[in-house]
């Protein structure tokens, strides 16, 4: 049998509440073991109950917080944030989360917005790693080296695409976008030698 | 940031002390300083200039998004705008590239001879690149439109062809202020470093603001004189 996720719901909405209780009740996969009206024991409860996902409206966060959601969430275990909006709430604001549930979006949808920040969850650790990953170093080297997509595709066993993501992410943590310049950076960090060089 | 453009009547003085990055443009147009209380119509007229192009320029180069209309473009009078874009070109080249070369190579020279061979020849790869650019929009581009302007069309160049291969030549200048503020690992130059940092961030805005020019309202307004040819 599958895990079954914990989660606190923070909506001030005795209608909303409800009706999402009700949207997640006879699936055996989520279990909500507490409603908060406001954040103020939202703290306490992240600790005693260890849940795995919160669902909170964004707009119940003092402003002044509102853009720290991550450190608000430092001295916490770990826990994936859906936010449910239903006012208008800040793009800026809403990036913080794993995932956005609206009032327009029906059983499914939710589930299924559930279900992909669950998964999405582990990824966006990584983000904030800016160490190369080891398939990152190969694909920067073969870069390096003068090899075109296709070359380091075929020699990687990788499809083109994951080649081109994976050049995406060396560019945003290394902050070098040409050819030239990797091929410096492959250098100077002594992953390459000179004579490797076309 | 329409609410407050330059504009003829006002002194050029003025201008300057708005943005003083505009002084870079003064000797560009063949204006000298010295110029008093003129005003920006009067100045141009005396070095024969086109006062609507200059007016373009300065406030490009001021307003952040400042772009004409197209209305605005076509009521230009753009005779200076090859000239001023060439300017610019010899001024990149011969003046800011060769300042940054010569601390860049200092700073190679002071490293680990492989990481300042590999620095020196990143460089010189880079301006290699840019000399081609600029070759190709001087020997092509520019006679292109020339031609164009004096009512000679050409039958077998179109300024889509420009569009088409632009190439982007800020790229390597943002990759060398991230290897030499993160990357290269020798110690000390700091002096040497903060020069041509600063140096790079003033060309990056520069080229910047060059690339707009091109692409937004040299390339538009062929594309108008190209249908007015037709």
């Amino acid at each position: 049998m599958s895990k079954s996720y914990k989660i606190i719901v923070v909506e001030s909405s005795p209608l909303l509440v409800a009706g999402l209780k009700h949207m997640l009740s006879g699936h055996l996969s989520y279990d909500v073991v507490a409603v908060l009206e406001s954040t103020e024991k939202l703290h306490d409860k992240l600790i005693s109950l260890k849940p795995d996902i919160i669902i909170i409206n964004p707009l119940l966060i003092d402003y002044t917080k509102r853009f720290m959601l991550k450190s608000m969430l430092l001295k916490t275990p770990p826990v994936v944030c859906i936010a449910l909006v239903n006012a208008y709430v800040e793009p800026a604001v809403l990036k913080q989360y794993h995932g956005i549930i609206g009032l327009e979006d029906g059983k499914q949808k939710i589930e299924a917005k559930l279900r992909e920040a669950l998964q999405n969850d582990h990824r966006n650790e990584q983000k904030d790693n800016y160490e190369l990953s080891d398939r990152e170093r190969d694909v920067l080297i073969a870069v390096a080296k003068g090899k075109m997509n296709k070359e380091i595709a075929d020699q990687l066993h990788i499809s083109i695409h994951t080649v081109i993501s994976h050049r995406k992410n060396i560019s945003r943590k290394t902050g070098i976008k040409s050819v030239s310049g990797l091929t410096v950076y492959a250098l100077l960090n002594n992953m390459i030698d000179e004579r490797e060089v076309k | 940031m329409k609410a407050f453009i330059f504009t003829e009547k006002m002194k050029l003085s003025d201008l300057l002390s708005v943005n003083h990055h505009l002084i870079l443009m003064i000797p560009r147009f063949g204006i000298e300083f010295g110029f008093g209380e003129k005003n920006v119509k009067e100045i141009c007229e005396k070095y024969n200039v086109s006062t609507s192009f200059f007016l373009l320029v300065c406030n490009v180069y001021t307003y952040d998004d400042y772009l004409p209309d197209k209305k605005a473009l076509l009521a230009t009078d753009m005779r200076s705008l090859i000239p001023f874009l060439s300017a610019s070109h010899d001024y990149y080249l011969n003046e800011r590239l060769q300042f940054i070369e010569s601390y860049l190579f200092k700073i190679a020279d002071n490293c680990e001879s492989k990481y300042g061979d590999t620095l020196k020849r990143f460089f010189s790869g880079y301006k290699q690149k840019v000399v081609d650019h600029f070759e190709y929009e001087e020997k092509t581009v520019f006679p292109y439109i020339d031609a164009l302007q004096m009512g000679k069309p050409s039958k077998s160049y179109n300024i889509n062809q420009f569009q088409s291969i632009h190439s982007n030549i800020e790229d390597e200048l943002n990759d060398l202020t991230n290897i030499l503020i993160k990357y290269l690992p020798c110690n000390l130059m700091t002096k040497e470093r903060v020069m041509i940092l600063n140096e790079i961030f003033h060309l990056s805005d520069d080229l910047n603001k060059h690339s707009l020019i091109e692409e937004k309202i040299l390339i538009p307004y062929v594309e108008f004189l190209e249908k007015d040819n037709i």
